[in-house]
């Protein structure tokens, strides 16, 4: 299984990047992966990838965006203000989490 | 008398009926309901729209597959109340039971994507095919089609079939080509995914198809909504895909009663155990083919697949003993690629679709994700072994759990 390693903490990673144990994931480590991909994490950035992290934790599966907008009530326009680009994947990632792939 | 009952009369349905009127004695009353009485095969309705197949050859009645012993109610379902066993109809009837089965399948919903169904141009320019009305609307529209920009777009995932809009695109090259018009069409196949398909192997294959066909590709496309001043297709991200045609395979969710019964996810998909399909919140529930939240495709193989392993564990939750048999989320589909020419995909929850042959290792016949004549046979003849064998209660001749014999391993 590749690794990576960030500032001293390194991780289990698939292929692509995703986290393959999430328990390997910190708050601190967020930090240092959103400065990778030049987001500074505020309470806003902060608040769905901590429904990211809980709801997961549940259910066992990474949530998508549509979940994140009719169960977590987050607004789509606004995750893609807060991550340009691919906002579920950034967060996803992020969070710690596999890649969500709303099933085959 | 002890009553099960079977919620919708499709594909798992049909099938289930079959299987328990031979495995249960006459102390058990089985019921199924539906709103209608036209089974349709549904992979048919990606040929009527080149008017390789009429309505009338992929509609039957209902009926004419269901046993004898098996009590048809024809009416829509408005709830289940579970704490009470209980499930009450549009027509006002009311319905017990000891043991329900849930197989009432996805509905497309293009209500919920704004300007789609709700829009000036919805079955105008705008079209989806995951019906029989849209599948007919768009044979007219179609062989009217003289040149322009044609979108293939998937909505969201989880969809039904998750390779028909793939397929239509394949489709719908080889239609144009036919005609002679194909250099006047630009298609372009618009995904929510990153790739022409989740798994990676299948979305290489896949991916090199379209490019062989000259078919483009936009990938993470999260459409936000249609423009039908602009007939334009718009994402959260700002991309704007101008259209004199669109093709899209709209949101597709659970039954709205699943959603007002409190028995589903947010999409409204029954919420089971994966390895045995009971209901996560209630012991005498079960539910079947595309109407569950079960994380492999939503396709009739997979229903056929996870009833065959149902008959055991019934006779074991009857019993109030441990199920014995764990579904694996096996699933296999032909790919139409055009051009008389098919691929078939085979895989489960653990192991994404390889390149090899099936079903015996080397000799096949069928190639998986290879393109040949004889997959395509194979897909024409999926109808004959849908309606004679599938919906009469019998077993496929290929293994119920997936086999890696065959199939070869990449790493
Ligand atoms: C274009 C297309 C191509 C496809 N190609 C393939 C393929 O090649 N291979 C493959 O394996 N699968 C394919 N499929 C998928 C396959 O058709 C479905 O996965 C399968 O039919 C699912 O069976 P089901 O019993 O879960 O649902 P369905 O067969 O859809 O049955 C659900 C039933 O419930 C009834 N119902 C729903 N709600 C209510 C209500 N409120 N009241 C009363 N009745 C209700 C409906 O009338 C319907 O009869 C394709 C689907 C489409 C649309």
């Amino acid at each position: 299984m590749p690794t990576n390693t960030v500032k001293g903490h390194t991780f289990e990673v698939n292929d692509e990047g995703f986290f393959i144990n999430r328990d390997q994931w910190s708050e601190e480590l967020a930090v240092e992966l959103a400065a990778l991909i030049d987001v500074e994490l505020d309470e806003a950035h902060w608040a769905p990838i901590r429904f990211m992290r809980q709801d997961s934790a549940r259910t066992g599966v990474t949530p998508t965006l549509r979940r994140l907008q009719t169960v977590g009530g987050f607004d789509v326009k606004e995750l893609y203000r807060l991550y340009p680009g691919k906002p579920v994947k950034k967060m996803a990632w992020l969070a710690g989490l596999p890649k969500p792939v709303g099933c085959v | 008398m002890r009553r099960v009952l079977i919620l919708g009369a499709g594909t798992a349905g049909t099938m289930l009926a079959n299987r328990l009127a031979d495995q249960l004695d006459r102390s058990w009353s089985i019921t199924i309901v539906d709103r209608d009485d036209d089974h349709h095969y549904q992979p048919g309705y990606l040929f009527i729209p080149f008017g390789t197949a009429t309505a009338k050859q992929i509609t039957k009645p209902r009926s004419s597959f269901l046993p004898p012993r098996v009590a048809f109610v024809r009416s829509g379902i408005s709830r289940v109340r579970p704490d009470d066993n209980e499930v009450d109809l549009d027509d006002g009837r009311i319905l017990g039971y000891d043991w329900l089965l849930i197989a009432t399948g996805t509905v497309p919903r293009p209500d919920l994507t704004p300007g789609m169904g709700d829009g000036s141009l919805w079955y105008r320019k705008v079209f989806d095919f995951y019906t029989m009305a849209g599948a007919l609307a768009l044979q007219d529209v179609l062989a009217g089609f003289r040149g322009g920009r044609l979108l293939v777009h998937i909505t969201e995932m989880p969809i039904k079939c998750p390779v028909a809009p793939l397929e239509f695109a394949f489709l719908a090259d080889d239609h144009f080509r036919r005609r002679g018009l194909r250099h006047k069409v630009d298609i372009t196949f618009v995904t929510p995914l990153d790739g022409a398909f989740t798994k990676p192997i299948a979305a290489r294959e896949l991916g090199n198809l379209l490019e062989d066909r000259s078919i483009r590709l936009a990938t993470d496309f999260a459409v936000e909504r249609v423009d039908n001043e602009h007939s334009t297709l718009i994402a959260y991200d700002g991309r704007e895909l101008p259209f004199d045609l669109l093709v899209t395979v709209p949101l597709n969710t659970g039954q709205q009663y699943v959603f007002e019964s409190g028995i589903g996810d947010e999409s409204g998909f029954v919420q089971v155990d994966k390895q045995t399909l009971r209901s996560t919140r209630y012991d005498n529930i079960f539910a079947f083919g595309d109407a569950t939240d079960l994380p492999t495709s939503k396709a009739g193989a997979v229903a056929h697949f996870a009833v065959e392993l149902f008959g055991d564990n019934f006779q074991a939750a009857i019993a109030g003993r441990p199920l014995p048999n764990a579904f694996d989320g096996h699933a296999n589909c032909f790919i139409e690629s055009g051009r008389g020419e098919a691929l078939l995909l085979d895989f489960n929850y653990d192991t994404e679709p390889l390149t090899g042959r099936y079903p015996l290792p080397l000799v096949g016949p069928m190639r998986l994700l290879g393109r040949s004549r004889i997959n395509h046979w194979g897909k024409l003849l999926f109808e004959k072994l849908y309606w004679q064998v599938l919906m009469r209660g019998r077993s496929l001749p290929v293994p119920t759990l997936m086999s890696m014999a065959g199939k070869d391993q990449e790493d």
